[in-house]
């Protein structure tokens, strides 16, 4: 079986994946999983979902040469990939139209969603606008403080923000409660997950409405390089953008796909929400994959500057592409994130995500250790304006 | 070989053979091991056998239970706070076992904290404790079989949930994995909701009865003895868990035990009047 045939119909990728949820939920995931199967290989269907991706959402977004940060690290080319102007500003509207037109198909007039940094609770909102139809998302307390600006913009949305009090008031707690809420109100309701995380057919479903970006670098690529890039690098926190980003590009052996975890404070801290790196297999969030756990397997906090990548799971893809060796993966320090972050907005006018910034540091990194013909790039998977407050606090001040 | 060839020892069946012999339908409370403290936990389980439990399922603690509603989680991050962890349970098992012999214990949790022990070592510790049964809430049967061959060689009964939603197929496959007895699982939704169909319980049971031959338990949302004993009319075997864990949260320290004894035995009285 070649990998870009995974998952197999139970939605393994070798040993990772899987369906790890309760019975309540089965029922569930079974006509979710009938019905994508049907709808991903229906012309029409791949036809709306195009439309919408075209005239919606500003699709192919384009691909840029940083010439300036390329001189400024004075090694191998550094080129872009602006998920950060897409409608919304960041690569998950992909997933959730993809996923609000498969809800439209099965009937499902309610949508539910969890979010961390917020940009996949306003790409849902956005989305059930766009439709008509009702959207709840449930977010941790923590990060509705982090996050303040996007819970306002959902709320602008029409869609209501549920605090989640739970555990660590973070992401995992709002996936969990999202679950809770499905589980309680199945038949009419609808959940978007937010990356390729989740029970099967999730990790599937979110890889393949983000593939776009992939795909897009194709044909993107040789037009405006020459050729393919040496490396892709895509920052993980589930692993959506990246698995977008890598996806269409796993059989071309000679092109490096690199994933950029988050160091948070350092590795040796015990401080970050590097799983990948640091992390050891276990079962959360229906599916068996790389986690960040104590010696009891239970699940533990983890942190980092942006709220998108303070996840202590990942897809289970990705699991499986660390184990087969065929991507890499790194981490990168909140420090690192932030020099990169205010490094693109200085020399090339690009304000980007926290979460993006990492990857971009992992990229100048590299850079400056290659020759001038070499080629990397850099999935910029969201834009930085929701990360004013964070920033700003940083650099000591209060906007 | 399917885990259902290998022979039961739990105490489980014996359990329900004595039970049917009088008449009578099973009582399985649930708490959460280690709320609210470590020490607790076992003069609660003395405590429940003396009010009337036939069965006692030990809730593992786990950061992430998902299928739980607000009360269960309290209950779990109590327990967490006191660091319990799936060892402590075994640990508990074993020191409930010195006094009691006859009462089977089946605990339930979440895959995690057994992923991190491993399933051969987890199976060993669980039958050296005295477990009789296993009930994971997020292992369907797709994903469960070498855990469930393996408690079985072990003398240890896995047990599985049935849902209002469940077609005949999924009851087949827990059928095939399944000994001890099955859980349905009386609602959509999660642990501690209030609305009970007793209409939609008594439909779906024969549904069960005919595909799966083992005693039917009937679970979440049962709060109070009329309730149960309503169930116990159609059903093998009432659990009870958020209502219980609920007493142990609102009890004055040190009071847990005898308050919830006294709530199980009330609620044992109800089943009892109707036979
Ligand atoms: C801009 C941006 N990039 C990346 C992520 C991380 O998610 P994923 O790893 O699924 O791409 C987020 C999550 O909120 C995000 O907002």
């Amino acid at each position: 079986m070649q990998m870009t045939d995974l998952p197999d119909r139970k939605g393994h990728f070798g040993p990772y994946g899987g369906i790890f949820v309760a019975e309540t939920l089965m029922y569930a995931l079974d006509e979710l999983r009938d019905n994508y199967e049907r709808l991903r290989q229906d012309p029409a269907f791949v036809a709306e979902f195009e439309y919408e991706l075209k005239h919606y959402v500003g699709r192919p977004s384009p691909v840029y040469f940083a010439k300036r940060l390329t001189e400024q690290c004075g090694g191998a080319q550094i080129w872009l990939k602006r998920e950060d102007l897409n409608h919304t500003g960041a690569h998950k509207i992909n997933n959730t139209m993809g996923q609000a037109l498969v809800a439209r198909h099965m009937g499902k007039k309610r949508i539910i969603a969890e979010t961390g940094a917020g940009q996949h609770g306003v790409a849902s909102a956005t989305v059930a606008a766009r439709f008509g139809m009702e959207c709840v998302v449930y977010m941790g307390s923590e990060d509705i403080q982090r996050q303040a600006p996007n819970v306002y913009r959902m709320k602008l949305l029409g869609a209501s923000v549920v605090p989640v009090e739970s555990g660590s008031k973070t992401l995992k707690d709002a996936l969990n409660e999202a679950m809770r809420d499905w589980v309680t109100n199945v038949e009419g309701t609808f959940y978007i997950i937010g990356t390729v995380a989740g029970p099967h057919p999730y990790p599937m479903m979110v890889r393949d409405f983000n593939s776009v970006v992939g795909r897009e670098l194709l044909t993107q690529m040789p037009e405006a390089a020459g050729r393919f890039p040496d490396a892709i690098l895509a920052c993980v926190g589930g692993g959506s953008n990246a698995m977008g980003a890598f996806y269409p590009f796993i059989p071309h052996q000679e092109v490096r796909l690199i994933g950029v975890e988050a160091g948070g404070h350092g590795l040796h801290t015990g401080k970050h929400a590097a799983t990948l790196c640091a992390g050891k297999p276990g079962v959360l969030h229906g599916n068996r994959t790389y986690l960040m756990q104590d010696e009891n397997g239970q699940i533990m906090e983890t942190h980092s500057i942006s709220a998108g990548l303070d996840y202590p799971g990942v897809g289970p893809e990705h699991a499986w592409l660390k184990d087969t060796g065929r991507a890499e993966y790194v981490a990168v320090t909140d420090e690192e994130a932030l020099e990169a972050f205010h490094a693109l907005c200085r020399v090339e006018g690009i304000i980007p995500a926290l979460e993006s910034s990492h990857a971009v540091a992992q990229a100048m990194k590299m850079a400056r250790t290659m020759s001038k013909d070499k080629v990397l790039l850099v999935n910029l998977s969201g834009r930085g304006d929701k990360d004013m407050n964070t920033v700003a606090h940083h650099s000591g001040l209060t906007l | 070989m399917s885990p259902r060839d290998i022979p039961t020892v739990s105490r489980i069946p014996g359990v329900f053979e004595k039970l049917k012999a009088a008449g009578r339908k099973a009582l399985i409370p649930f708490i959460t091991a280690g709320d609210p403290d470590k020490a607790s936990t076992v003069p609660i389980m003395h405590a429940l056998v003396t009010a009337g439990a036939d069965i006692i399922e030990l809730g593992v603690p786990f950061s992430d239970p998902m299928a739980d509603g607000p009360t269960i989680q309290r209950s779990s991050e109590r327990a967490l706070k006191h660091g319990t962890s799936l060892r402590d349970c075994l640990d508990f098992v074993r020191e409930f076992r010195s006094r009691d012999q006859a009462t089977p214990v089946v605990l339930m949790g979440y895959a995690n904290p057994i992923e991190a022990m491993g399933y051969d070592t987890f199976a060993a510790a669980a039958a050296d404790a005295g477990v009789d049964g296993v009930l994971v809430v997020d292992y369907p049967p797709e994903e469960s079989v070498e855990l469930t061959t393996k408690l079985r060689a072990a003398g240890i009964d896995s047990i599985f949930l049935l849902s209002p939603t469940s077609l005949d197929q999924r009851m087949e496959e827990v059928a095939h994995l399944a000994s001890g007895y099955v859980y349905y699982v009386s609602l959509k939704g999660v642990t501690g909701a209030a609305h009970l169909d007793l209409a939609e319980i008594a439909r779906k049971i024969p549904q069960i009865r005919a595909r799966v031959n083992l005693p039917i338990g009937v679970g979440f949302g049962i709060r109070d003895g009329a309730t149960a004993r309503a169930v116990s009319g159609i059903s093998d075997a009432v659990v009870i868990g958020s209502r219980l864990v609920q007493e142990i949260e609102a009890a004055p320290p040190g009071q847990a035990a005898a308050k919830v004894g006294s709530l199980v035995a009330e609620i044992r009285r109800a089943m009892d009047a109707q036979a």
